[in-house]
């Protein structure tokens, strides 16, 4: 039983980075913009909340380092799509090599410093409970805070007015503009809270899971967190539930072997992506022919004057 | 405008190159070729600081440049020919990867010398050079038998290739003449580099009841996972005690500097001439971090140990060596496994109770 | 007051031309700052970016070596983007057809079979690319689903099957374990246009693909329906078009096409399949499409250009010691500056001030 805590507690910490990145996008693409620079922005949120914790000092000033980073960098996607309606696939795509620059220069003076990882919660009593209590009461900051921002998010999706009017954005800017809703400005904000999320996440990365910082270290994470996305139909609940499952899924690959399980690892590793396809053409099928996608994800919107 | 531009651009790249060429005339150019980024810690980053060693020992009579990042597949024969062609007369491409290209560059550019860290082909211009890093591996298993516990010790591998697989058969041996009874868990990270899955595989292995990991991976993660549960681990390619500091026993640590700088020398007496070196303990091209974190009878047993490999008294593959069907294995080297056997090894030994992967 | 975008009454063909100068400029003056900060002569540095690469023939080689498999995907790419279909799988189907080709070469390894293998697995290259891409058009006309996330799904599974075929099945029995298939025979290798060099018969295709792809927008009812679906779906509707039909076939060809790059590189550039064959050639011919304007002749010029920042790129490394990162934020910056600026061509910067607010 043991065993099955620790592989829920790695579990947990493996989904999160993607679960922070994920819930970003899903507001982004909520707004109707389709932004694939998130493995860019995690990798310059690695960068930076990890240079921002070593110079200070803080793990607090290390997120926020990442989120500031992810955010500016995400505010270039933004000025280029929203400001100057570029195609959101093609500038998605050159964010995530400027991105990698950027890290890797940022990065460069860190490489081979340490720092202490964010501590986890103690609370006597209620973390020594058996089997439940380090999960529940035993997780670092950053796990929490996932958890409550995706609760957060579900409740401005689907409890306020601004939820509303994001999605109503997303769907269909014509109508919405024509309502008289500012749909540029609420897309940048929706797309600068992505970036400010993938830059959380990245930072996450440096700052809890593995306390240094080298290039490339989110290894393609990024790339997951869409899938992701995709896989949870948009929908908050879903993307913690899909989140987990690919955690899950990496974890259970390795212990697999530990235990001599003969499975080829890469079938273990493609199956997340295989059920995304299959969950997304079942959603859509099941809505006869009209996918759950936002209506207006990736199309390029010109006000008319 | 433009066009002004252009020409005023095209006249300073001439006189600075002909002053960088009439400095470099009498230089050595020496070229390298890194899989990863000079800053992983790991693989590239010992190279890289052994090329930095060399430019030391030889100062203003060598001039190095590196291309980091390349990966190995279509670009790789290309950034080789980059080097050639940019003057380099010796060139070290440092992954086992960039095997076929640098043979069809040497084939090319015959005047120029090539060296290929752990291939296996050579030519007339090409030399190849590795480390016998699983001499260090069997002092790892003497010590990790000595200080586990549980008697399950955890391998992080990269890929199922015969040195790694030569590590896992060392490590096992050597910790068989402690506990015959010892056990081995192996995770395959698929990759050389991949921080956070290095970590996993480390919960996993902690997880799964190994109390000392040991790792043919690169970054210093499964470290830090031990030192974070308070358990024991071996640093790999370099000194990672600063990531577990109550934790790492000892490291084996890559040390390409005497080579590099013996061939540089060779090149620059005239005297190169294609190779395969394969050096470990005794030519210090394979080191070990201090012995931390255990007793002074165990750092006693792995300093004895590693003075008698060095000395050329002790074979981690002597004979007989039994494979995991239970038979011997034929012993070519007359009381050990001769080299060959080693280099292409794709056998486990008894007493480790797992298959190689896509055997 | 306020700027605002907004949509020109047509095209300007005057910032069409001069719109990738705009950008040049910007990008030359922008990396001036960045290079100034690094402590590197900016105007050398440019030099060895933009001008270097196009002074000798070698590089000029190499950057159409570079360059075929980009086009050759872009083109593809481009007919399904401006049928309003979005492939972003094409990675996928690069390793597909790549895959789909070596089966053959690696069946007939060692038989005396003839000069017929190498067509065959162009064929089979370019068919399971084509297959392979019909899974997310399919997906998307039977049941809507979003083929920007299906084809991109698809590209982790392609790239991990190839991964288990190499490290499985396929594996070269000689090759020590190493994650890559023996050397394909001659005849399932792509000729060299020119001996020495490493220009091959790809870029030849690609050029063919260039012309075709020209003929079938300009010329054929076919190119037309694709151009009017894209930029007037009810138009297209109320002339009787069929877009999902559309949708298949840009997507089949495009997929053939990246399935035929995937082949080329494999049995051209690379000789064998091996992991890590395409260092995101399908990733970025999608920028290289979008660079080109979705227009053949376009693309062919932007996947040169793309492919001279990554040459120039190493020899920056080389000349003067300039990080591949620099490399990579140059391009960025490069792209957004290109991006941006063809965005002027079909939009305009317009002042408005607080009182002409919409409500």
């Amino acid at each position: 039983m043991e065993l099955v805590e620790a592989i829920i507690l790695a579990v947990l910490a493996a989904s999160t980075p993607l679960l922070l990145a994920a819930t970003g996008e899903l507001i982004t693409e909520r707004a109707g913009v389709l932004n694939l620079g998130v493995e860019g922005m995690m990798i310059v949120g690695a960068a930076c909340g990890f240079g921002g914790a070593w110079l200070s000092g803080s793990i607090i000033v290390g997120a926020l380092c990442g989120i500031v980073a992810g955010a500016l960098l995400s505010l270039i996607f933004a000025l280029m799509t929203l400001g100057l309606a570029v195609n959101q696939v093609a500038t998605g795509l050159a964010l995530t090599i400027l991105g990698i620059g950027l890290s890797g220069l940022i990065g460069a003076r860190f490489v081979g410093e340490k720092i202490t990882p964010a501590p986890h919660l103690h609370i006597p009593g209620l973390t020594d409970i058996p089997l439940v209590g380090r999960i529940l009461f035993g997780e670092d900051g950053f796990i929490y805070l996932s958890l409550a921002l995706v609760v957060a998010v579900w409740w401005f999706l689907y409890k306020t007015r601004a939820g509303l009017i994001l999605r109503a954005v997303g769907d269909n800017h014509v109508s919405a503009h024509a309502l008289g809703y500012p749909v540029l400005q609420i897309r940048m904000y929706a797309v600068m809270f992505g970036g400010a999320c993938a830059g959380l996440a990245g930072a996450y990365l440096p700052l809890a899971y593995t306390p240094f910082f080298i290039p490339g270290m989110t290894a393609g994470r990024g790339w997951i967190a869409l899938a992701l996305v995709v896989f949870a139909s948009w929908r908050p609940g879903r993307l913690v539930i899909g989140a987990y499952l690919f955690g899950a899924v990496t974890i259970l690959q390795l212990h697999a072997q530990g235990w001599g399980v003969g499975v080829p690892s890469q079938l273990m590793s493609a199956l997340p992506y295989l059920a995304t396809v299959i969950v997304l053409v079942l959603i859509s099928r099941a809505r006869s022919g009209g996918s759950t996608a936002p209506a207006a994800l990736g199309t390029v919107f010109v006000p008319d004057r | 405008m433009r066009k002004i531009l252009i020409a005023t651009t095209a006249a300073v790249i001439a006189v600075g190159a002909s002053l960088v060429g009439a400095s470099a005339a009498d230089k050595l150019k020496v070229g390298f070729i890194y899989l990863g980024p000079v800053g992983d810690l790991g693989w590239t980053y010992q190279h890289d600081v052994a090329r930095q060693a060399m430019v030391k020992e030889f100062g203003d009579k060598v001039e190095t440049t590196f291309l980091e990042n390349v990966s190995e597949g279509p670009d790789s024969e290309r950034s080789i020919e980059q080097l050639a062609r940019a003057g380099n007369k010796l060139i070290f491409t440092t992954s086992f990867g960039y095997m076929e290209p640098t043979l069809k560059v040497a084939k090319k550019y015959p005047k120029i010398h090539f060296e290929h860290a752990t291939g296996y082909k050579r030519a007339e211009n090409v030399s190849t050079y590795s480390g016998r890093f699983y001499e260090g591996r069997y002092i790892q298993g003497i010590i990790a038998a000595k200080m586990s516990k549980s008697g399950v010790l955890g391998y992080i591998g990269s890929f199922p290739i015969p040195e790694v697989i030569s590590g896992i058969n060392a490590t096992i041996l050597g910790a068989q003449t402690i506990n015959p009874n010892i056990k081995v868990k192996i995770i395959w990270a698929n990759s050389w580099f991949d921080p956070g899955k290095e970590a996993d595989a480390a919960k996993a292995l902690l997880d799964q009841g190994a109390d000392v990991i040991m790792q043919h991976t690169d970054s210093p993660a499964a470290m830090q996972i031990a030192s974070e549960r308070g358990k024991l681990a071996f640093g790999q390619d370099s000194e990672m005690i600063k990531f577990g500091p109550k934790s790492q026993l000892t490291s084996i640590m890559d040390n390409w500097g005497p080579y590099y700088i013996e061939r540089v020398k060779a090149e620059l007496d005239g005297t190169w001439k294609s190779e395969d070196f394969w050096g470990g303990l005794k030519t210090k091209i394979v080191m070990m971090a201090p012995y931390t974190n255990m007793p002074d009878d165990v750092k006693k047993l792995a300093m004895d140990t590693e003075a008698a490999i060095t000395d050329g008294k002790l074979f981690p593959f002597k004979c007989p060596v039994i494979g995991q069907d239970g038979k011997e294995v034929e012993c070519k080297g007359g009381t050990h496994l001769d080299d060959g056997q080693v280099l292409g090894m794709n056998f486990y030994v008894k007493g480790i109770d797992d298959k190689i992967p896509g055997k | 007051m306020q700027l605002v975008l907004e949509k020109r009454a047509e095209r300007s063909n005057t910032i069409a031309l001069v719109s990738p100068l705009i950008a040049i400029g910007l990008t030359i003056v922008t990396m001036s700052i960045l290079f100034v900060i690094l402590g590197k002569n900016p105007i050398s540095a440019l030099g060895v970016y933009f001008i270097d690469p196009l002074t000798d023939s070698y590089s000029l080689q190499e950057i159409a070596v570079k360059a075929s498999p980009l086009v050759m995907i872009a083109i593809g790419l481009s007919l399904c983007y401006l049928a309003n279909a979005w492939n972003i799988g094409a990675e996928g189907q690069f390793l597909v057809g790549a895959v789909a080709g070596s089966w053959l070469a690696v069946k007939t390894q060692g038989t005396d079979a003839g000069p017929w293998v190498l067509p065959a697995m162009l064929l089979l290259g370019a068919a399971a690319g084509a297959l392979y891409a019909l899974i997310p058009a399919i997906c998307k006309v039977r049941f809507g689903a979003s083929e920007i996330l299906t084809s991109l799904m698809l590209v982790y599974v392609a790239d991990l099957f190839l991964d288990y075929l190499v490290r499985g099945p396929w594996r070269d029995p000689k090759g020590f374990n190493f994650p890559t298939t023996a050397e394909f025979d001659p005849v399932a290798t792509v000729p060299l246009l020119i001996e020495t060099g490493r220009l091959h018969l790809g870029a030849v295709i690609a050029l063919v693909v260039v012309a075709a792809g020209t003929v079938l927008l300009g010329k054929t009812i076919k190119g037309f329906e694709i151009r009017v679906v894209g930029a007037a779906p009810r138009a297209a509707r109320f002339g009787g078009f069929n877009s999902n039909q559309l949708i298949l076939l840009t997507f089949a060809i495009s997929g053939a096409l990246a399935g035929l790059a995937g082949i080329i590189e494999v049995a051209g550039p690379v000789g064998h399949l091996q992991p890590g064959i395409s260092p995101g050639y399908g990733f970025t011919a999608i920028i290289v499409a979008f660079l080109g304007r979705l227009n053949p002749v376009g693309i062919l010029i932007a996947g040169l250009f793309l492919a001279l920042t990554f040459i120039g790129g190493e020899q920056a490394q080389i000349a003067m010691k300039i990080p591949l990162d620099v490399t990579k934020v140059f391009q960025g910056i490069l792209l957004f500056y290109v991006l941006a600026c063809d965005s002027l061509i079909l939009y305009r910067f317009k002042l408005i001030y607080a009182s002409a607010k919409v409500a």
